[in-house]
């Protein structure tokens, strides 16, 4: 769908993008983490073509960036707005037709979305007149109104209530389902880890890692084992960590340390019953912490 | 192209659908008048109940005799100056108008006293009539009789005529190029600035609520721009529009309640030249509509609209730029500066130099700048301007608009996604460089 190649833009002698390299698959959802100030939302305005890039080419589908990928692309940037003093047909209408609708397309969609939504009666409503939530949603089909076979949203979830939220992500998945290819990106990892495919982890202007998250957690275990025990009978070793006890249960995080899992298993069965034993997976978040340690100390 | 165009309605009726619009558009028409006929009333009320102000005069010279007007009255009784102001401070009298002797050729050390700040049209009046009564005593000494000087007085009026190049007269009067100058000179003033800021606000508004980001990752931030003046000097246009309608359909209307011969009839009466030998002396106001008819209409009305447009297309570019760079409408003020003083400039140019000498060489270049062109070039474009000047005037105003829209899209651009830092010229400057 999108091939970012060498990708550079500094603002003054602050350097925002250095020499970024991506490739966002066709479907799926694509997960752009990293902290704030690490460059994303410049990367998705580069995308969106609201600003330069000072060097490197964005492909889509192939192709360069042009006036033509404007209406294949859909962008929920992270503040964001609608007149106020317009009417909500108005507005999904204006917005619709300068993604380069037709009016009667526009007419079409935008009357299926309010239907969709059950929110007809809204039709004539300024904005002004309407609750936080309901202006989400708005905005919402602002964003997807002309079928963009690329959707771009900058921190979707902040500022939605959870209601409105688990509504955004149904709508989310449906457009996955499909055929949509979606681009997230976030600085909250934890709240992208089921919803994500693919991401790229970008730090400080750089990429510091990309992969499916199923490759990245497994290039990235820890080899620790939780366990839970019952009906303990003797004495665990000290240098065993033990994260919990109650009443003759413990739970404990293992470390491998070479074994196998199998051998593992073995030694903890003479403890007592083992009531659980799963391997650790670590979190994004986890996973980002340590690979821009490691990248800092190369 | 064709997304100018989406913007370009959104602008105009978003505008012109508000309640605020229809309600300015049709009450101002009315509202001048009606402020008119309010001052009037006042005027006549406070005349009527004006009550008579009694001034003591203490004449040293006894040469002035004063004589008492509908709103003062003055008494001679030969006080002295001090019981003269003892009266005044008892409230007997309003005022005391002291005559010390003096020199008739220079005259010196007259004093009015009063309780309070006398009025200037109180001043006024006293020195127009010692003035009189001076120059009377004066021409009296030297054996002139000022009653023989009245009657002598004649009352000379020049009526120019300009002439063609065929030799063709045309009569002009410089009061009725002077009233058209002003009035739409104002005109450009006024709409600059009233639609200027209306494309301010309005970029401050997108910019604000963050509808930008979305705007300009659909359209370019120049296609943005440009749609939102373009639909905003619309809105203006429209509203002008309706008010010429509205105003000659009014006085249309009042001429005829109050029975009058409409304008134009008269004026239609005068182009006819066998009612012209009918009627061989026409008066006053035949003669200021015989100029009236005198005057260019077509190529008036053509350069109004183009300075109209051309001034705030220039400005309105301006305009965008500073609500682009700033957060709130409350941080606009320090950047308004560069826009407001060469508008003054044009403003005060037009009425300390343009109308009073319009070929004067303040003038020229007042009216050649394009910053100042707009409205200057409308106050002498009714006395007439050399073919090459109109023609330099406006092209060098086509340019400054392409000049000024350049600049103010390089600011656009940036300001429109800067939030938070509150940027000085000097950020201003960086942004003006920087591609982005």
């Amino acid at each position: 769908m999108l091939e970012i190649c060498q990708l550079n833009k500094a603002y003054g002698s602050h350097k925002a993008l250095t020499d970024l390299d991506l490739v966002v698959p066709n479907g799926g959802i694509f997960g752009l983490l990293g902290p704030n100030g690490a460059g994303k939302t410049t990367l998705i305005r580069i995308i969106n073509q609201i600003i330069e890039q000072d060097s490197g080419e964005v492909r889509m589908d192939g192709q360069r960036l042009s006036g033509e990928s404007i209406r294949k692309i859909g962008y929920l940037p992270e503040e964001r707005g609608l007149y106020k003093k317009m009417g909500v047909w108005d507005q999904l209408i204006y917005f619709s037709r300068i993604k380069g609708l037709t009016a009667s397309e526009a007419k079409q969609r935008v009357h299926r979305w309010l239907e969709k939504f059950e929110i007809t009666s809204w039709k004539n409503k300024k904005i002004e007149d309407l609750s936080k939530g309901m202006a989400q949603k708005i905005q919402f089909i602002a964003t997807v109104i002309h079928e963009p076979r690329l959707l771009i949203l900058d921190e979707p979830f902040s500022g939605f209530d959870p209601v409105n939220a688990a509504l955004l992500k149904e709508e989310i998945l449906e457009l996955k389902k499909a055929g949509t290819t979606i681009l997230l990106s976030t600085h909250r990892m934890e709240s992208v880890e089921l919803l994500c495919d693919q991401v790229a982890m970008i730090h400080k202007s750089k990429k510091i890692l990309d992969g499916s998250i199923r490759e990245i957690k497994s290039r990235f275990r820890p080899a620790e084992i939780r366990v839970s025990l019952d009906g303990l009978n003797q004495e665990l070793p000290a240098t065993w960590q033990v994260e919990a006890r109650e009443e003759g249960r413990v739970d404990l995080l293992l470390p491998l340390n070479g074994q196998t899992s199998n051998a593992l298993l073995q030694e903890l069965m003479g403890y007592g019953q083992v009531i659980s034993f799963q391997e650790r997976f670590p979190s994004m978040e986890e996973i980002f912490i340590q690979q821009v340690n490691a990248s800092t100390h190369e | 192209m064709n997304k100018v165009l989406l913007v370009i309605q959104r602008e105009y009726l978003a505008r012109v659908k508000k309640k605020s619009f229809l309600i300015a558009t049709l009450l101002t028409p009315l509202i001048f008048p009606a402020i008119m006929a309010v001052f009037v009333w006042i005027a006549v009320e406070e005349k009527e109940n004006q009550s008579l102000r009694v001034i003591e005069v203490v004449d040293e010279t006894g040469l002035f005799f004063m004589e008492s007007s509908e709103q003062y009255a003055f008494s001679s009784s030969g006080k002295s100056l001090e019981e003269a102001k003892a009266l005044v401070t008892k409230e007997e009298r309003y005022g005391v108008l002291y005559l010390p002797k003096m020199e008739l050729s220079a005259p010196q050390g007259i004093q009015f006293y009063g309780l309070e700040n006398p009025s200037t049209s109180l001043i006024g009046y006293l020195e127009g009539a010692l003035k009189r009564k001076i120059e009377d005593q004066r021409l009296f000494a030297k054996g002139i009789d000022p009653n023989v000087l009245k009657e002598i007085r004649t009352e000379v009026k020049v009526q120019s005529l300009t002439l063609g190049e065929a030799g063709e007269e045309k009569i002009t009067d410089s009061t009725v190029n002077y009233a058209l100058g002003f009035l739409s000179g104002i005109l450009i003033y006024l709409f600059i600035f009233i639609y200027g800021n209306q494309i301010m606000q309005g970029v401050i508004e997108e910019k604000s609520t963050r509808i930008v980001e979305i705007l300009v990752s659909s359209l370019r931030p120049f296609q943005l721009m440009m749609g939102k003046i373009v639909g905003i000097g619309a809105v203006g246009l429209t509203q002008f529009l309706i008010w010429v309608l509205l105003i000659s359909t009014l006085s249309t209307v009042v001429m005829g309640v109050l029975g009058m011969q409409m304008p134009q009839q008269q004026a239609m009466e005068m182009a006819n030249p066998e009612l012209m030998e009918a009627s061989p002396a026409p008066g006053q106001l035949g003669e200021i509509l015989q100029v009236i008819q005198g005057i260019d209409f077509v190529s008036l009305v053509a350069a109004f609209v183009f300075y109209f447009l051309g001034g705030y297309l220039l400005y309105g570019a301006l305009f965008a730029a500073v609500g682009a760079a700033v957060d709130a409408p409350s941080d606009a003020q320090q950047f308004m500066f560069p826009i407001t003083i060469p508008l003054l400039v044009g403003y005060m140019g037009l009425f300390v130099f343009v109308l009073q000498d319009p070929s004067s060489s303040t003038s020229f270049w007042l009216s050649i700048i394009p910053l100042t062109s707009p409205i200057a070039m409308m106050g002498r474009i009714s006395y007439g301007v050399p073919f090459w000047e109109l023609g330099l005037s406006m092209g060098l105003l086509v340019l400054g608009f392409l000049g000024t829209t350049w600049l103010a899209a390089k600011i656009y651009r940036i300001g429109i996604l800067m939030h938070g830092t509150k940027p000085s010229y000097k950020v201003l400057w960086k942004w003006l460089r920087s591609s982005y």
